[in-house]
């Protein structure tokens, strides 16, 4: 193993590529959990992170400190929807639904209490069918463990935002096992 | 505090986002009213199945090789995203292995291709911890309960592994694996931090062993020490300080099974 990494003379370069190293690449699993969760395409994600990474390396500069993962998550967003607005907006319809289900909560019933128990391969289907808005806040949440106020630097929402976007995601996946765990694939982009 | 608050503010309960007297009102509600309270109930089993790791999309190896190698900033300039440079990335590490181990740090060596010198034991403890993580592979018992884990390997090992709850320190033991490392079975204890998960393998070492190192590749931190004549091994991805404070608590008073902890 090589055992002393940094025994080159530091120049400029060497020093900035490896903080970047060390406080960037860490990150890189993150960044592709979030890019996969929003392109829902392996490609697709791939594409969005290298860009992101790509970016990140040369705003690294503008990086004072603070969470490495906060920033990168940020860019790795502001990427994709940059990304995404260049291609045919086929999901367009995605954003405008995203009001249109105010669902009435009608309380558990014991069949919800059941169905809740799903595989994974359901969960994830019913994560890729909400709106991206939902999606996001509810990835970073769950899969990233990402407090509000991360959530909100990330996504750069009010706080207040960020939480009833994640009520409403989670009332939506809610229903959404509870009522049609049998057709998941009904409306499927 | 009424239902309609409720809705949205179990969420953040849930979350752990609401101040001491908004979660004192919140858990009163819950108390008296049944119907939020199997609300809550709900959201929080949706929660847990949210953090099954099958959910969590990992870095594919193609983009990890690309990013490992320290990167020049030549590189920096746009690259066609839709070209896929893996093999040549991987030329370029074979080839330029030398510079590259001087500059960058010592996971770029890969899993698989651990020519370079990397340590054996470090490659496989990462790749049975991420064979662990897949569906059904992490544990053949499940518990959190050190005297229930401790005695399921009997029988099963050449040897005692040495089991600690380590709950109060916030990892948490949820169960025990046989495993295989270096050709040896092994007994390996599962722990969380938080949705993470943290393997630790053990298994007989030669009484003079005392090496320790920490090392990190992947994103993976693996911490390897001996004592008493035992090898551990921890591998994680949480932060590399977490899991430097799990083996610290799990080395802490090691000889002295705590007290039996709550179910």
């Amino acid at each position: 193993m090589p055992a002393d990494l940094h025994v080159i003379s530091p120049s400029p370069d060497s020093v900035r590529s490896a903080r970047f190293e060390a406080l960037v690449l860490p990150c890189l699993d993150a960044a592709y959990n979030l890019a996969r969760w929003l392109a829902r395409d392996n490609a697709d994600a791939q594409d969005v992170v290298q860009e992101a990474m790509l970016r990140a390396l040369r705003y690294f500069d503008s990086f004072h400190g603070g969470d490495a993962r906060v920033w990168l998550l940020a860019i790795v967003r502001n990427t994709f929807y940059t990304l995404r607005t260049k291609t045919p907006p086929g999901s367009l319809h995605e954003s405008l639904d995203e009001d249109a289900h105010t669902l009435v909560d009608e309380g558990p019933s014991p069949e919800t209490l059941t169905l809740l128990a799903v595989d994974v391969g359901t969960l994830q289907l019913a994560l890729e069918r909400l709106p991206s808005p939902l999606r996001e806040v509810i990835v970073l949440r769950e899969l990233e463990e990402c407090s509000y106020k991360e959530i909100a630097a990330i996504t750069e929402q009010k706080i207040g935002t960020v939480m009833s976007r994640l009520a409403r995601a989670r009332e939506r996946l809610k229903a959404e096992l509870a009522h049609h765990p049998k057709e998941v694939r009904r409306h499927d982009v | 505090m009424t239902c309609d608050d409720a809705r949205l503010l179990v969420h953040a309960y849930l979350d752990n986002e609401l101040d001491a007297a908004q979660s004192a009102t919140m858990i009163k509600h819950l108390r008296d009213c049944t119907a939020c309270a199997a609300s809550y109930d709900v959201y929080g089993r949706l929660r847990k199945a949210l953090a099954q790791p099958g959910l969590y999309r990992r870095a594919p190896d193609a983009l990890r090789e690309r990013w490992s190698p320290a990167q020049p900033t030549a590189s920096a300039a746009p690259a066609s995203p839709r070209r896929r440079r893996a093999p040549l990335a991987y030329a370029m590490a074979a080839g330029f292995a030398g510079a590259l181990l001087l500059t960058s740090p010592a996971w770029i060596a890969g899993l698989r291709q651990n020519g370079g010198g990397g340590n054996p034991v470090v490659a496989e403890a990462i790749s049975s911890h991420i064979r662990s993580l897949q569906a059904q592979h992490l544990m053949d018992v499940v518990s959190t309960d050190q005297h229930t884990v401790k005695p399921w390997f009997e029988g099963k090992l050449d040897f005692s592994p040495r089991v600690k709850d380590l709950t109060g320190e916030g990892f948490p033991l949820i169960g025990g694996r046989l495993d295989a490392i270096g050709g040896r079975s092994v007994a390996a204890l599962i722990y969380k931090r938080h949705l993470h998960v943290i393997n630790l393998y053990q298994w007989p070492a030669d009484a003079s062993a005392t090496a320790s190192s920490e090392e990190q590749r992947h994103g993976y931190t693996v911490i390897r020490w001996a004592t008493e004549g035992m090898h551990y091994v921890a591998v994680s991805d949480v932060s590399a300080g977490d899991l430097k404070q799990f083996v610290l608590a799990f080395q802490n008073d090691a000889g002295t099974p705590a007290a039996h902890s709550p179910p």
